[in-house]
């Protein structure tokens, strides 16, 4: 029953219904069961949630910092793909 | 169900239905009392982090009954006895709660059979009180239905994972078992027959309980004891010496300080 034994697992707390899951925090656990009870008493102790997804911290794939640049920094000077140039005609409220 | 407590509680008339409720109270409080206080001590000791957040949550469960139950108490016995004057400033000869939620719980194969075993006893019990419409506890065992299913939830989920884990848990977890068997018979105990109708008898609801228990244990690939019931008598008062100790260190804060709040 050590920690060595226990994998981590990342949490994902849905506030309400029409929320997304939004990352909470991590908490060890023997299995995936385990982990959504453990889950559900350390993250949604206050009312906080309605719906939580567990997932394996070792599934997860990430972008990692190496591939910064090549992942984002192309986007940073595309501002066509914003929508700043459109002009709104006067006196429409709902485009 | 017939509802006699339709009538006020504190008139004449009710006053031995109200004596035998107010015992039957008792017992439901001081066995989620004395056992949110065992709870209380694998805080910082369980096995890991998270399972002291969830061991220190189903404690909190306990005791918040408890408060209800005792609160409840106090009024069908009339006599101003606030829940901390019942929780605080009785001695325990006075205590209705079955000896086998006082004795020390310091195994985690020991907490977790008897929670099994307590939190599947009273979820028959607050179910039955519950559904009971009209009858006095229906409100405190409608929220603790809940809660309690919860508690059966994450005992089942450990007992069935150290029971058909390694050898090692198989036999610490059978071993577990083996010592709170004597002590589940008294959870079983009859209540006083004038309050046959108006709530839940425990001892009807040995069947279902033991069946669900056993279904956990058989699943976990261990076996459930064959020993001869323990002498019991907490609901009489008559408790083990582990009791006493327990509840001196419950109650010595507030017996030291009256009234003490922070």
């Amino acid at each position: 029953m050590s920690t060595r034994d226990w994998p981590l697992w990342e949490v994902f707390v849905r506030a309400r219904r029409g929320l997304s899951h939004v990352h909470a925090g991590s908490l060890h656990a023997p299995d995936a069961e385990m982990a959504l009870r453990n889950a559900r008493d350390l993250y949604t102790r206050r009312g906080e949630g309605v719906s939580i997804w567990v997932v394996q911290a070792s599934d997860i794939v990430a972008s990692t910092p190496d591939e910064r640049d090549a992942f984002f920094d192309p986007a940073a000077d595309k501002i066509y793909r914003h929508p700043t140039f459109y002009e709104v005609p006067e006196g429409v409220h709902h485009l | 169900m017939n509802t006699p407590l339709n009538t006020p509680l504190n008139t004449p008339l009710n006053t031995a239905l109200n004596t035998a409720l107010f015992g039957y109270t008792l017992a439901l409080a001081d066995d989620a009392l004395v056992s949110a206080q065992r709870m209380g001590w694998w805080i910082s000791r369980a096995p890991e982090l998270e399972e002291d957040v969830a061991l220190a949550n189903i404690g909190l469960d306990q005791l918040g009954q408890a408060r209800h139950l005792l609160t409840y108490a106090g009024e069908l016995e009339g006599d101003g006895r606030s829940e901390d004057d019942l929780a605080y400033l009785r001695d325990d000869r006075e205590f209705r709660n079955v000896q086998l939620v006082e004795r020390p719980m310091t195994d985690f194969g020991v907490a977790m059979a008897r929670l099994l075993v307590l939190a599947t006893y009273q979820l028959h019990l607050y179910r039955a009180l519950a559904v009971s419409d009209g009858a006095p506890l229906s409100g405190v065992a409608a929220k603790a239905v809940k809660e309690v299913t919860y508690h059966v939830d994450h005992a089942s989920r450990w007992v069935l994972r150290l029971g058909d884990g390694t050898e090692q848990s198989h036999a610490r977890m059978q071993a577990a078992l083996d010592a709170e068997w004597p002590f589940v018979h008294e959870l079983f105990t009859p209540c006083h027959p004038s309050l046959a109708g108006l709530v839940p008898d425990p001892a009807a609801l040995r069947e279902s309980v033991l069946a669900d228990v056993r279904r956990v244990v058989t699943e976990a690939t261990l076996v459930v004891p064959e020993v001869s019931p323990a002498l019991g008598g907490g609901r009489r008062g008559l408790h083990t010496e582990h009791l006493g100790y327990l509840l001196a260190e419950m109650q010595h804060l507030h017996r030291s300080n009256p009234g003490a709040i922070w």
